[in-house]
């Protein structure tokens, strides 16, 4: 194999089909650029999950009277919910969090906002603060348990499990995952057919070196690898475009947009290792997309 | 060198065969010339040859090729003991005519040494030593096609295949490609170049074959093109 005369065959290829080429690695760019937000939204949703996962926690609200009365849950009413609570084989842990410590809570959640000016100690229910024990990697039987033993019973006002809450959210960045990487199909079906062309374009602008290649004997993979290369160079060069432009965007975009929520430790940041990660996860994508869809279009639509 | 045996070729949309129940045995080192009128067959002939097609029926042998049989693996090596010259010269108008002769040997992957060595060789068998670094645009029609030649040459073949290599030429430079072509069968290597030109055949007095319409209609030694044509 010569693979000086392979590379210069690439280098003329590339350089005559310029346009296409640019074409090329911009269509595949952009596609790769979807799968890595794509990736990067699984990362997150799967970070945040595993975050929440130590966090939630079932919340028993208790009723304005008791929570009025009782400071540190000594009243017949609320210790006895504690009792029954703490013998359960499902719960790790009680907490209880009287009026102003709720209070407390509440101001640091909503410092700087007007909802904290309104309100009051006496506004807000003492709870019992749940944690339960996981059972095959999940808290659901202790949820209901707790719900079970707790709902309609004397000083409770509701129960509030927390994962009901941030379900809605996992949703959401579900839904955003999926549209992603519905885009991220519809884009790379689009830089599919343009490899495609592109192939079929270079083929044809060099049909008389191929012609003569066959002719003088070449074989048919020496024939088709400068193709084949050029595809997968350009995927390459497509796939390192999407990582400097998911680079920029967690720069100039995620970084401002989750500044605060990451800080607060409502989601897990997006670091530059993550973005990094997943830019080389894309190169091998990006060459393997090329080069198939190089070796199946001079397969099926050109003779060489 | 090369044997048809009753070599049938039929294209799907033809209703008679472009080549009928053909057979010629031409031996190694001959010089012979393809000759018949357009559609007679010809270019059907030397594509078979080359594997291009492959017949409906009959075997086709090129030394010891079943050119017919052969697994597509191996076209690459029947192709390698064949070269090829074109009315049209077929040349790569982006290398020079060093690049372009030297490309039939890149593309089989033989080494940087090889290739320049005998580059210089072959194109000074063709008389076109000190026009390496020249374009083909540079040149005259004639000194294109013994770029082509010499690109056919190259790898020593041992059967040159030529389709109407001085049918873009004038009447002199005509005659100093089939000189060449001469030369190279004189080293050992078969020529079969199918022409439509009479004054060529002729001259040459070599051995013909006729085609019309798919059929071998002579085959002899020493000949002309032929009365009254």
């Amino acid at each position: 194999m010569r693979t000086d005369f392979v590379l210069r065959e690439v280098t003329t290829g590339l350089r005559r089909n310029v346009t296409m080429t640019a074409a090329m690695v911009l269509t595949t760019a952009i596609s790769l650029l979807m799968v890595g937000t794509g990736l990067l939204a699984v990362k997150t949703i799967d970070a945040t999950e595993s975050l929440y996962s130590d966090r939630l926690e079932v919340r028993v609200a208790l009723t304005q009277d008791v929570s009025v009365a009782d400071s540190d849950c000594s009243q017949p009413i609320c210790s006895g919910l504690l009792a029954v609570l703490e013998n359960s084989p499902l719960v790790a842990g009680v907490e209880y969090e009287n009026q102003e410590q709720a209070y407390q809570r509440f101001q640091e959640l909503f410092a700087g906002q007007s909802v904290a000016d309104l309100a009051r100690p006496q506004s807000l229910p003492a709870t019992l603060r749940v944690k339960l024990v996981e059972q095959n990697g999940s808290t659901e039987a202790g949820a209901s348990a707790v719900k079970q033993a707790m709902e309609g019973q004397v000083g409770v006002r509701t129960v509030i499990d927390q994962r009901d809450v941030v379900a809605k959210l996992f949703d959401f960045l579900g839904g955003v995952r999926n549209v992603t990487f519905a885009l991220a199909l519809v884009q790379a079906i689009a830089a599919l057919l343009l490899i495609s062309n592109t192939v079929q374009v270079s083929a044809y602008t060099r049909r008389t070196e191929v012609g003569v290649m066959r002719l003088v004997g070449a074989t048919r993979w020496y024939t088709q690898l400068p193709f084949l290369v050029e595809a997968v160079l350009t995927g390459v060069a497509g796939a390192v475009l999407a990582g400097v432009g998911l680079v920029v965007g967690k720069v100039a975009f995620i970084d401002s947009l989750l500044a605060g929520i990451a800080q607060n430790g409502v989601i897990p940041p997006v670091t530059l290792v993550d973005v990094l990660a997943v830019s080389a996860y894309l190169v091998p994508i990006g060459a393997v997309i090329a080069g198939v869809t190089g070796y199946v279009t001079l397969r099926l639509y050109v003779k060489v | 060198m090369i044997r048809l045996e009753r070599v049938t070729k039929m294209y799907k949309t033809s209703t008679r065969p472009a080549l009928d129940r053909v057979s010629v045995e031409v031996d190694k080192g001959e010089f012979v010339f393809l000759i018949g009128p357009s559609g007679s067959g010809k270019s059907t002939f030397l594509r078979l040859l080359l594997r291009e097609d492959v017949p409906t029926r009959g075997n086709i042998f090129v030394t010891d090729l079943n050119v017919a049989k052969i697994p597509r693996r191996k076209v690459p090596r029947l192709r390698q003991r064949i070269g090829c010259v074109f009315q049209d010269f077929r040349l790569l108008s982006n290398k020079t005519v060093g690049e372009n002769v030297a490309f039939a040997l890149e593309v089989i992957g033989k080494s940087p040494t090889t290739v320049r060595k005998v580059v210089p060789e072959v194109l000074e068998l063709v008389g076109l030593d000190g026009k390496a670094d020249r374009m083909p645009h540079e040149l005259s029609g004639g000194e294109q096609q013994r770029v082509a030649i010499a690109r056919a040459f190259v790898n020593r073949p041992l059967l040159l295949l030529a389709d109407e290599p001085t049918g873009n030429l004038d009447p002199d430079t005509s005659q100093d490609i089939m000189l060449l072509l001469e030369r190279i069968n004189r080293t050992g290597t078969t020529v079969l170049m199918a022409t439509h030109d009479h004054s060529i055949v002729d001259s040459m007095r070599r051995r013909v074959v006729e085609l019309d319409l798919g059929r071998v209609v002579r085959d002899e030694a020493h000949a002309v093109y032929g009365v009254g044509r």
